[in-house]
């Protein structure tokens, strides 16, 4: 190996130098080391430059010793070498060797030199290879994800094959941050091999259905690199990207706002509609509008659900740290969001401007184009736009346009004071930018042209030149659109003529005059005579414009001129310049008429001084918002390679259902073909059972209570489920859009009549909710299902064969509960058609009609997406189960003493919450200690916007003495945060907050002992909490342990086969995050004690509490 | 995304080279310096410069020019932020981020961007990841290291990039405990001639030095929470607790980090704490121009304005200043007419000023302008918003943490006209 080596060498001086190297290198391994650093730094200074042979050879003897710190060194000068954009080539084979060396540093020094020289080394850079294909089956994740990291930027086209099979195999790998590195592969291999794309597409098609958010970021990157255009990949994780967004890393919430705008913009209607309803609160309008408007041909606007969603998910993003999110973010809302709501922006957007000021160019380049559609969004930050000395020119540059842009008659007199320091400056470039700016706003805004032109004939006196000149040209525009009575400015200008120098300045002033010669007629002759003069050494430009004035003046006033155009004419037609004579020659035969040019000298005068439109002085940012915001197509004004274009809004909605992701493999798997004309019928069937019902209902509901805000909210979440049903049908049965429409609308209606059904059997739940609590939890559950399901299944006789009320099912927006029915109990499995009939009502579990004031934060079909994800990202055979019966825990949510005698207390009843499975249920038990009936008693304002409250029905009235169970859903988001709200009643309002047990707020599942093995194992680290407790002595059987743990968590036990482990798992209910605990007993009454789970702070708590519990007695 | 890196010197001179894809020649570098060239003062070269076939993004930072070389469509600050990013990593390990901290540390410097991008897209910027892959060079590590020959790279591997919470390194252990918080505010103001205020905001941030064993989950609750207009958080801050409760909650990454800036609401007026007299002439005809400059405290709520520093750039004509200054001391640098006088503390019983006189070239006409003064200046232990900490709590850990805030207020971009 080493000869092979040796022979490779080019230098013929290459042995003796070898000898000596190595001579020397004997000698220094008897030195200590820094002497060896020594010699090779005063090597490294002597040779590097002269002979770089040299003092290649001496890095590979080092290279080649066998002592590490001798490569090592090597190896770092080596590295310098390439810094400095030397070449260090010629040492391939001596680094190569190294590549599996033991030393991290010295093996990741090599792995630069290799990517860097393998492409001009491709075959020695094979030698390399199989290091790193042992390496991608190391155990460790980190060193999977290196091998391939380097593997994939050797950019050698024969290890293609190679680098396709590793990425796909990590792609699948356990680990996420393998999968990350997978992802970046994937551009690598693309950009060396396009001819990989189909293969790679399906990896990218792999790798984006991924759930981890360190994926997500790095596989869209990917996505935009390879196949932008397949925007049909994106469908199906739509939802997933908006809603992992806010925790990837904020690189990649870059690249996936970026394509999500550009996805959202070919997927939802345009919101910039006139009839548009927008502000969030309307979103209830819409639902409520839902069923008439649909059929209505005209239908107002209504924003698609997941087109919120995305808007929602993205705001937090404004208050990032990166400038680079919150400005894509900007654009997402600039390109996306509604008129009114892109306002939201602004205030991020000026808070970048204390940045750097590279970040101020490209903030300013972007406000800049939208201030010129919309004032209004940075009209009150106007200050902040103000220039200040120390700014650079382009910064003031943009600084100004944006003041210019937002100039209005409201505050043009503060800007036009603020510009006429900018005059003054010392920056005369930037001065000379100013009166430009003044122009602009002397046409946009026609009460003070007459303002500005004053200020500017007085500028005329100003001693720069640049200054003066500037102002001429824009007077120039001025006057032109307006040419009225200012025969005055142009005397005056005529007289400064004799000063300025600039040719500009000095063509502007001819041309007007030559323009507006028959106002001045005294003055124009004798400017003529003077040009006349200097004709000769005069600019060119000056030149034409003499032309052009002597042509205009001979026409008007031939008398005076005539002697002077003549001599003029002239001098033009021996001038130098062919565009001169040319002109020259062009206005003789005009002006001057003779035989051969009869025709047109007539009409000279026309020609010459016909009237001239006025020039448009606008924005160098007019046209840019033909770019995305944001791009760097956008900052050039030009198109970038690889710039991909915005589309326009479509004109008809694309299919909706199309992002629906199908929450249960399974389920969906049975036999598509039968259901979906089975599924219409019972949709049918509903509907036209319901449809007069439906009526009577609606009025009796409007006589009710809660009135319409609780219809409209029923209504609300109905048509959330709805929506979903009929998209699932339309997705399994590939059936055509307009059926979709249709089922989902029955549906719909049919799911509507449901709640009303329910008051009384919710009341019966109730009332013996609380004693048969005492008994057995599940038995409440039981009971209302068992009864609704006759309810359900009495109104649906035809609904008879199992498969169809399967069917049912699968439309259900609460995924859970149904996963949680299949697996619960046995004995019900029997009975399995029936009860699934009456899952589908869940709304019915609530004991009070589903009714709230407002609309909650999430709307229940986002919230089934999102509960889809949460659920696939555990393994099948996670499922969530019936909670473990324990007896209740009243806490004290108002005393009577605080609340006027109105008392309140709550515990949490371990149901699943029926508004959305990421609330937690609540139970509010209030009694009226007072000796008037108290009226009114409702949900106030909400307090933390983070946590969304599901309020129970406004209380009616509640008879002194008299007591009442109302429940809630609270999303506390898997922290322990309190929730804060107001109890109201008819006169005091109080405010209250329930702080969650970290218990309650997960729900149990059940899994195999080998899945919670595996989960487990999964979970480590960080993950991981353990303590060793000392374990009261009657909990060492199996059943107190299980008791307390319960008591304290709602968790589900998992078998174990060993009897002094206990497990228990749950997950969080909110995000759905496993959450496993085992017990170990041993010896001498202590116990370890162990929590996993991703929300380690959670984690922590719980342990807490866990170890407390079983600690004491 | 980000194709090479090219470090450019004042003098343009390119030192570091760095290429995550092909090689990309450093010729291209060339229109950058056209750019530059063009540009009169350094920070004048534009930011995004189009080349036939790459595009060319830059920063300026440290007197040195990070080029970027970026071949396709992206957006620009996604750049130049990663581009900030760097020179903040940079400064983190070598204290300073200079030509010659850069030069001595080029294998560091390497190691670094090479963790930092792959493929040209960013992989670990997270501070506390960069340190456990390659740990900061110390004079007491380069000796070891000299003597033992151990590395600066790290042994373990970051198993801080797979948590979740990805700032912060596992197994943190101090035997003090503590974190502090320093409160900074920056007032940016432009004052007009007669002294009244055309605008002033303040800026503010709070910086953390957090150093606590473990993984503390620390809150922290202000007593006026709503003067923060407008707020940007480190990745760490739980932003709903924030909507909901205005509460800062977080897991802090290890060492030093910024938690928080913020923007105070422009409606409420900002105290102006400092003055300035000023009588600057220049007479039509005469070689001569007066200069008079007085500084006065205002509105500071009892506390010192030190560490005064005034600046001026005097307009083109001005040949020489002949100053006296009360106290503190004063130069001229008559190349770039820039004025500086460093005042120091104000005391206000005795008025600092700066008083005399300034010659002109002969014949010059006089300048239109009259030079801005740019103010700069400390106040200890106040926050000039108001804005005020109301408690430090820590849960998760058993420790009892040593905390600390420091309150101080600056001036920003603070200017004067005259």
């Amino acid at each position: 190996m080493d000869e092979g080596f040796f022979l490779l060498r080019e230098d013929g001086v290459g042995v003796v130098k070898t000898v000596l190297a190595s001579a020397e290198n004997l000698q220094l391994s008897f030195k200590f080391e820094p002497g060896v650093e020594e010699v090779a730094l005063t090597n490294s200074n002597g040779s590097k430059k002269e002979a770089p042979g040299i003092g290649n050879e001496d890095l590979k003897e080092m290279l080649e010793s066998n002592k590490e710190s001798l490569k090592l060194e090597a190896m770092k000068r080596i590295v310098g070498l390439i810094a400095k954009g030397k070449n260090a080539s010629e040492l391939f084979p001596a680094v190569v060797k190294n590549v599996a060396s033991k030393n991290i540093e010295l093996k990741k020094l090599v792995y630069v030199y290799l990517v860097r020289y393998a492409e001009e080394q491709q075959d020695l850079a094979l030698l390399s290879i199989s290091t790193f294909q042992r390496a991608l089956k190391d155990p460790n994740q980190l060193i999977r994800a290196s091998a391939l990291r380097v593997l994939s930027s050797i950019r050698v086209p024969i290890i293609v094959p190679i680098m396709m099979l590793a990425i796909k195999e990590a792609a699948t790998d356990l680990s996420p941050y393998v999968r990350k590195t997978a992802a970046h592969a994937i551009q690598k291999l693309y950009s060396l091999d396009p001819e990989q794309k189909e293969h790679l597409i399906e990896v990218i098609d792999k790798l984006l259905k991924d759930k981890s958010t360190l994926v997500a970021g790095s596989v869209v990157m990917a996505f935009e690199e390879v196949c932008p255009d397949r925007i049909d990949l994106i469908h199906k994780n739509y939802r997933k990207l908006c809603n992992l967004l806010v925790d990837v890393e904020e690189w990649g919430q870059v690249v996936i706002i970026t394509m999500l705008t550009r996805y959202a913009r070919t997927q939802f209607l345009s919101p910039w509609r006139e009839d548009a309803l927008f502000d969030e609160n309307s979103e209830k309008a819409f639902y409520d509008s839902d069923v008439e408007k649909e059929k209505a041909d005209s239908k107002p606007y209504m924003m698609d659900p997941d087109h919120r969603l995305l808007l929602r998910n993205t705001k937090p993003l404004l208050q990032s740290r990166n400038t680079a999110v919150v400005m894509a973010v900007a654009q997402l809302y600039w390109h996306l969001a509604p008129k009114q709501e892109v306002s939201i922006v602004t205030k991020s957007l000026v808070r970048l401007l204390r940045s750097h000021r590279e970040v101020q160019y490209i903030v300013l380049q972007n406000i800049a184009t939208m201030s010129i559609q919309r004032k209004g969004m940075f009209e009150p930050f106007l200050k902040s736009f103000y220039v200040r000395s120390t700014d650079a020119t382009h910064i003031k540059t943009l600084k100004l346009e944006i003041l210019t842009n937002l100039a209005t008659e409201a505050n043009i007199s503060t800007i036009l004071r603020e510009f006429q320091t900018y005059v003054k400056s010392q920056d005369k470039q930037f001065a000379a930018t100013t009166i430009q700016a003044i122009g602009r706003c002397a046409t946009n805004i026609s009460e003070i042209t007459d303002t500005c032109l004053n200020g500017l004939v007085l500028l005329l006196s100003n001693r720069d030149e640049t200054v003066v000149a500037e102002c001429v040209v824009v007077i120039k525009k001025l006057l032109q659109t307006q040419p009225s009575q200012h025969s005055d400015i142009i005397k005056h200008m005529a007289k400064l003529l004799d000063n300025i120098t600039v040719p500009m300045a000095r063509a502007s002033i001819l041309w007007l005059i030559g323009e507006y010669c028959e106002r001045v007629p005294k003055i124009a002759p004798d400017v003529l005579r003077k040009v006349a003069k200097s004709f000769t050494s005069e600019e060119d430009i000056v030149k034409l414009q003499t032309l052009n004035l002597a042509a205009k003046l001979y026409l008007t006033n031939s008398k005076q001129t005539k002697l002077l155009t003549q001599y003029i004419l002239n001098l033009g037609k021996y001038d130098q310049n062919y565009d001169i004579r040319d002109r020259t020659r062009f206005l003789r035969q005009l002006i001057v008429p003779n035989e051969k040019s009869g025709a047109l000298s007539k009409y000279a005068k026309r020609i010459l001084l016909a009237s001239k439109p006025a020039p448009v002085l606008e924005s160098a940012f007019k046209d840019r918002d033909r770019f995305q915001l944001g791009t760097l197509s956008h900052t050039l004004n030009a198109k970038a390679s690889g710039y991909l274009e915005l589309s326009d809004w479509p004109t008809v909605a694309p299919d909706q259902s199309v992002r629906n992701v199908e929450v249960m493999e399974p389920v969906k798997e049975w036999a598509p073909s039968l259901g979906k004309p089975k599924a219409t019928k019972s949709d049918d069937k509903f509907y036209s059972d319901s449809g007069e019902e439906e009526e009577q209902e609606e009025e009796a509901s409007e006589s009710g209570s809660s009135g319409s805000s609780s219809s409209s909210s029923e209504e609300e979440s109905s048509s959330g489920s709805g929506d979903e049903s009929g998209s699932e049908g339309g997705e399994s049965s590939s059936s055509d859009s307009e059926g979709t429409d249709k089922s989902s609308s029955q549906s719909e209606s049919g799911k509507k009549k449901k709640p009303r059904k329910k008051p009384s059997k919710a009341d019966v739940k109730d009332s013996d909710s609380d004693d048969a609590k005492e008994k057995k939890r599940p038995k409440p559950k039981l009971d209302s299902v068992s009864s609704h399901s006759k309810a359900s299944s009495s109104s649906d006789n035809t609904a008879s064969s199992g498969s169809e009320s399967e069917e049912d099912t699968d439309s259900d927006s609460e995924p859970e509960q149904k996963k949680k029915k299949k697996l619960s109990s046995k004995p019900q499995v029997q009975e399995k058609p029936k009860k699934e009939v009456s899952l589908l009502d869940l709304d019915d579990f609530e004991p009070m009609p589903a009714s709230a004031p407002k609309v909650p934060i999430l709307s229940p079909s986002l919230l089934s997406d999102l509960q889809g994800l949460s659920l696939s990202s555990a393994s099948s055979a996670i499922e969530v189960s019936s909670p473990v019966f324990v007896p209740p825990k009243s806490h004290e949510l108002l005393h009577r003493m605080s609340g006027k005698g109105l008392a309140v207390s709550y515990h949490f009843p371990r149901q699943p919450c029926a508004y959305s499975h990421r609330m937690v249920s609540v139970q509010l038990t209030l009694t009226n200690g007072r000796d008037q009936p108290l009226e009114d008693i409702c949900v106030g304002e909400a307090g933390p916007p983070g946590i969304a409250i599901h309020r129970f029905a406004t209380i009616e009235r509640l008879q002194p003495e008299a007591s009442i169970t109302v429940s809630m859903g609270i999303d506390f988001n898997d922290s322990t945060q309190a929730a804060n709200f107001q109890l109201c009643t008819k006169t005091d309002q109080f405010s209250v907050s329930i702080q969650p047990a970290v218990g309650e707020l997960l729900m149990p599942v059940t899994m195999t002992e080998q899945d919670f093995l595996k989960e487990q194992g999964q979970l480590t680290g960080m993950n991981e909490s353990s303590v060793t407790i000392t374990i009261a002595p009657d909990s060492m059987s199996s059943q107190p342990v299980g008791r307390k743990v319960v008591s304290v968590a709602n968790m589900g036990v998992v078998p174990s086969s060993q009897n002094s482990i206990h497990r228990f798992a749950a997950k969080t209910v909110s995000s759905g995050s496993l959450v496993l605990s085992s017990v170990v007993l041993q010896e001498a009454s202590t116990a370890k004690l162990v929590v996993n789970t991703e929300k380690t702070v959670l984690g922590s708590v719980l342990l807490r509490e866990l170890k407390t519990a079983l600690s004491q007695g | 995304m980000i194709h090479s890196l090219f470090l450019v010197n004042s003098s343009g001179d390119i030192f570091l080279e760095k290429h995550w894809k092909s090689v990309v020649s450093r010729s291209v570098c060339d229109y950058f310096f056209e750019a530059q060239e063009r540009a009169s003062e350094p920070e004048n070269v534009p930011p995004v410069i189009p080349t036939p076939h790459h595009y060319l993004i830059s920063v300026l930072r440290h007197r040195i020019y990070f080029v970027a070389v970026i071949q396709s469509e992206v957006p620009p600050l996604f750049v130049i932020e990663f581009l900030h990013r760097v020179v903040d990593t940079f400064q983190d390990y070598f204290g300073v981020c200079t030509e010659a901290a850069i030069k001595d540390n080029v294998v560091v410097v390497y190691e670094l961007l090479e963790e930092m991008l792959d493929n040209g897209f960013p992989l670990a910027t997270e501070s506390n990841i960069l340190k456990e892959l390659i740990k900061p060079p110390t004079i007491l590590r380069t000796v070891v290291n000299t003597i033992t020959g151990s590395t600066n790279v790290g042994e373990q591997l970051p198993t801080g990039q797979l948590s979740v919470v990805p700032w912060r390194r596992t197994g943190v252990k101090y035997t003090n405990n503590e974190a502090y918080f320093d409160v900074v505010e920056e007032i940016d103001a432009i004052i007009d001639k007669s002294g009244s205020t055309i605008t002033a905001e303040i800026q503010g941030v709070i910086d953390a030095c957090v150093k606590l064993s473990g993984m503390p989950d620390l809150t922290l609750s202000f007593m006026n929470p709503r003067l923060l207009d407008d707020v940007s958080f480190h990745p760490c801050v739980r932003f709903k607790r924030w909507e909901a409760e205005r509460i800062l909650s977080f897991i802090p990454p290890d060492g030093n980090f910024r938690l928080l800036s913020y923007h105070v609401s422009s409606q409420n007026l900002v105290a102006i704490p400092v003055y300035v007299k000023h009588n600057i002439t220049f007479r039509e005809g005469s070689s001569q121009g007066r200069f008079e400059l007085t500084l006065g405290p205002k509105q500071t709520m009892g506390k010192a304005v030190e560490s005064v520093l005034v600046s001026s750039q005097l307009p083109r004509g001005v040949l020489n200043v002949n100053l006296n200054p009360s106290q503190g001391t004063y130069t001229f640098d008559p190349v770039t007419k820039l004025l500086s006088w460093d005042v120091g503390k104000i005391n206000p019983q005795k008025l600092p000023s700066l008083k005399g006189s300034m010659s002109l070239q002969a014949g010059a006409s006089k300048p239109d302008e009259n030079p801005t003064i740019n103010i700069q200046f400390k106040i200890q232990q106040m926050a000039i918003s108001g804005l005020k900490v109301n408690r430090l709590d820590m849960y998760g850990e058993k420790y009892k943490p040593f905390k600390g805030i420091k309150y101080m207020t600056k001036a920003g971009k603070f200017q004067v006209r005259t």
